[in-house]
């Protein structure tokens, strides 16, 4: 028997091309195609290699507006199983806790499953908190920045995680949960004939209802969502207009700027 | 009668027995908020064998120090250092918690968040008290295209905060404050089994004071060795950008960006990188940027306070000349 592995992945904005209204303070989101967040590609990556060799299936679960099953039909075509939309309003306007709970009652419903990979963050959010907290609200062991995964059975995976100034060996007992990085692999691209298979793909549709008798629907959504943004603003420029050296005299230029900012 | 949140904690980082600088910074702001709110400021730290850490974080301001030291706690589970962390935020219960961002605190700080249900908010460049006396939390996002503003309405409030954007107080041995030891519960296995070290860092660029950081104007990978070269004449370190790791040129240790490493050293000289927007969310914030690159329309100048138009493969080795000979008369003069 293979093992049952869960890929949660978030469908973002092409952030090269989102406008940012700087007078307005708007994010307009609809300027911008979306597709699957970037980082969570790595994360769908691991979880087909592991299939490749252990055999089993992939899940891809995605919280987010009707227009998110582009990306997992994107999932699809790239080795993913099953896929999950989570689309309604009641979970509209969710920040991480409300997400990564609404998250939690979906695998909930998703049981058994060996092992769950998320990518290390989102370009839009960019917090990282989703794939810790969904560990804590299903009681799974997980381990964050994982660079390397170097063996998997039924029983447990060992990976290496990155902690900052040291990579460290570490087991984690199944079921468990890993946030990978972009260390991890480098994903491979979708064939046209996997792009087809993908296109005729069902992607499942859930709303609050398919879980309401495990949740507690008060910690959906906008309502459920302890933090909020009350005020958006545009970094500052800084004022920073490079004072550009050239000629002759450049270099011997920039070497006083550097004796100023080194105290030489 | 219930008790109310009133405090502020800073929870601490330390590896093999050195306190992470992004502890420090926290303290000196925690600091700040805790005065303007009137509560205490708490600090907890935990390990194994590190009893004696923690009358620092007293010296950069805490008033109490909750310190666990036990054999389960020497490497970093997060689900044991969660489990005593909510258990001591649930006794002592602090208005305000803060976590470094950093791959420990990033890990630790969303499990601590959901197991107290409260929220939680990523990455922060500053923390504020406003006129009505909310905590008022500000982080980038969208790539760092946008900074928000936010408030929790639960308690405590959970952030973490990026690393080298506070400013420590000065240490002070004369300050006074508690250390509190705290029996830890050991309980048992998690699941998690932290087996050894692989290898320490090749480089650890966010705690750089000069980095020097090349990109896609490098024609191969052996010219790394030039831009080392200056590096070290700086006494820093080499940075690159995401497309040098992609191509194998680097490890992901020097990568500087969104995806790599965010960081903010007193001198950051990019050589051949034209400043995409995912390099500059990682070094925008360095205190004085130097751009090095052939086109003069590239954003990273409009980054950079100081530039030149040239092609790197000139400009290096005559700065790294140059630097060269001086150093050589600097040392001249000093004998004579």
């Amino acid at each position: 028997m293979g093992l049952h592995i869960i890929v949660p992945i978030k469908y973002v904005p092409d952030i090269e091309r989102v406008k940012f209204d700087v007078e307005k303070g708007r994010i307009d989101r609809s300027s911008a195609p979306g597709e699957i967040n970037p980082f969570d590609l790595h994360a769908l990556e691991a979880a087909v290699q592991i299939k490749e060799r252990l055999g089993g299936s992939i899940t891809v679960v995605s919280m987010g507006p009707p227009q998110a099953e582009a990306a997992l039909r994107d999932a699809i075509s790239r080795g993913a199983d099953r896929a999950i939309l989570l689309t309604d309003e009641r979970f509209a306007g969710a920040d991480t806790l409300a997400t990564s709970y609404t998250l939690a009652c979906a695998l909930k419903k998703l049981q058994p499953f060996d092992l769950v990979i998320c990518g290390e963050k989102t370009v839009d959010g960019d917090t990282g908190q989703v794939g810790p907290e969904l560990a804590e609200h299903l009681g799974l062991p997980h381990v964050s920045y994982v660079s390397e995964i170097r063996d998997v059975s039924r029983d447990g995976i060992l990976v290496v995680v990155d902690m900052g100034r040291s990579y460290y060996l570490v087991k984690l007992r199944m079921p468990a949960l890993i946030v990978v990085t972009k260390d991890v692999n480098k994903p491979r691209l979708p064939t046209l004939r996997d792009k087809l298979r993908a296109r005729r793909a069902k992607v499942e549709i859930w709303n609050a209802d398919v879980l309401a008798d495990i949740a507690d629907m008060s910690r959906f959504g906008y309502i459920g969502s302890p933090t909020t943004v009350h005020r958006i603003t545009f970094p500052e420029e800084r004022g920073r207009k490079a004072r550009i050296f050239t000629g002759v005299n450049a270099i011997e230029e920039l070497l006083k700027v550097l004796e100023v900012v080194l105290k030489w | 009668m219930v008790k109310h949140y009133s405090g502020v904690m800073v929870i601490g980082e330390q590896h093999e027995g050195i306190i992470h600088p992004v502890t420090f910074e926290l303290l000196g702001k925690g600091r700040s908020i805790a005065d303007k709110l009137g509560c205490k400021l708490y600090g907890a730290l935990l390990g194994y064998r590190i009893k004696e850490l923690a009358k620092e974080l007293i010296f950069y301001g805490a008033d109490e120090v909750f310190v666990f030291d036990h054999p389960s706690l020497k490497y970093f589970d997060p689900v044991r250092y969660k489990h005593n962390l909510v258990k001591l935020i649930k006794e002592v219960k602090p208005e305000l918690v803060l976590v470094g961002a950093t791959n420990i605190g990033r890990s630790l700080a969303p499990r601590i968040a959901a197991a107290l249900n409260t929220g939680l908010t990523a990455d922060c460049i500053d923390i504020q008290v406003d006129e009505n006396g909310d905590i008022v939390q500000i982080r980038p996002a969208f790539t760092g295209n946008i900074i928000a503003h936010i408030k929790t309405r639960t308690r405590p409030v959970m952030a973490t905060v990026r690393y080298k954007i506070m400013r420590p107080l000065k240490r002070d041995t004369s300050r006074k404050g508690r250390v509190i030891e705290v029996d830890v519960e050991d309980i048992g296995d998690t699941g998690i089994t932290i087996i050894s070290k692989v290898k320490d860092k090749e480089v650890s660029i966010a705690d750089a004071d000069v980095i020097v950081a090349c990109g896609k104007g490098l024609k191969k990978p052996e010219d790394i060795k030039m831009i080392e070269e200056l590096a070290k004449l700086l006494g820093g370190v080499v940075g690159c950008s995401k497309p040098l790791v992609d191509e194998g040129w680097m490890s992901r240790d020097h990568q500087v960006g969104f995806s790599g490493n965010v960081v903010k050293p007193r001198l950051y000289i990019a050589c051949g990188i034209s400043g995409s927007p995912q390099h500059l969310a990682g070094m925008r914030d360095s205190e004085v940027i130097v751009a090095i690159n052939l086109d003069p329309s590239a954003p990273i100048f409009r980054f950079a306070d100081y530039g030149i138009v040239g092609d790197l493969y000139e400009v290096i080795p005559k700065l790294i000349k140059e630097i060269k000979r001086r150093k050589l008369n600097h040392e001249r003069g000093d004998s004579k």
